[in-house]
């Protein structure tokens, strides 16, 4: 008989990238560990930190140009899934406008709620936000900047610390 | 599926527990099941959750999200955890003799 591997106790996910497909991913992963009795923390670094300032993190955006998976989209416009989206399309104005808000009223159809409210929801759910002390000294940020779910802003290190035993998650 | 004795009954519950026929629960078998998942006592106000769900579950056919239950003034997030520690969907879902949540969120 082989051994039951041990079950996972705490995930640290780190959010890098700023569009609104590359931070949902954590908000999803990190409230799905709390809700499986998992310890969950996320530290948002570089242009991830949008999702927590406070002018910015209800106006996250679709990237629509450089996704050669553009066509996973097209289902939401009842066009097939192989039909391409060339990069130059995403580039006109208005068009990742447009992306946002359709992935958006997917999202609200599919009960996930909004940035500002998810992130209220995961540490509704005893999560942890951790913001990059680098990226906001490079981004000339400060706490005032950052909605009230940030619990504190971190050192690499002190990030590390707080992820002892951890699964460290980079998304 | 197997069979098991809950609170006197003997009830079919599946393989993680759950039981199959929501109908067959009572709040004898909720606070037998709460026992099993380390809430002792069930209180009125896990009770008045657990009963909301099913109510939900009869109308709609799935148990309400977490969200749902905040939005809809039910239980806040942050009670829903503290009532139902370690998991709340899927014990409240489990105690309520609910399937197994199936959302993501």
């Amino acid at each position: 008989m082989s051994e039951q591997p041990e079950p996972i106790k705490k995930v640290s996910l780190i959010v890098s990238k700023g569009s609104l497909v590359d931070v949902y991913p954590a908000l999803v992963m990190g409230n799905g560990a709390r809700m499986e009795g998992m310890d969950a923390s996320i530290f948002f670094t570089f242009f991830g930190l949008g999702a927590l300032i406070k002018k910015t993190q209800d106006n996250l955006k679709v990237a629509t140009v450089g996704n050669p998976a553009m066509n996973m989209a097209m289902p939401m416009l009842k066009m097939p899934i192989t039909m391409p989206f060339p990069t130059l399309l995403g580039a006109i104005p208005g068009v990742s406008n447009f992306a946002t808000w359709m992935m958006k009223n997917e999202m609200e159809n599919l009960d996930i709620p909004t940035v500002p409210e998810f992130l209220e929801m995961f540490t509704d759910a005893g999560g942890e936000v951790f913001a990059c002390k680098l990226a906001m000294d490079m981004f000339k940020l400060t706490m005032d900047d950052l909605c009230d779910q940030v619990s504190s802003v971190l050192t690499v290190g002190e990030f590390y610390e707080r992820s002892a035993g951890a699964s460290i998650i980079f998304t | 599926m197997t069979t098991k004795e809950i609170a006197g009954l003997s009830v079919e519950v599946d393989g993680e527990g759950y039981l199959t026929d929501h109908t067959v629960w009572n709040p004898e078998i909720a606070a037998a099941l709460a026992k099993e998942e380390g809430i002792d006592p069930l209180t009125e106000r896990h009770l008045e959750v657990i009963e909301f769900m099913r109510k939900e579950y009869d109308e709609k056919g799935a148990a309400p999200s977490i969200r749902r239950l905040n939005k809809l003034n039910v239980v806040p997030t942050k009670e829903l955890y503290e009532l139902f520690p370690g998991g709340p969907a899927k014990k409240a879902a489990k105690i309520g003799g609910l399937g197994k949540p199936q959302g993501c969120i």
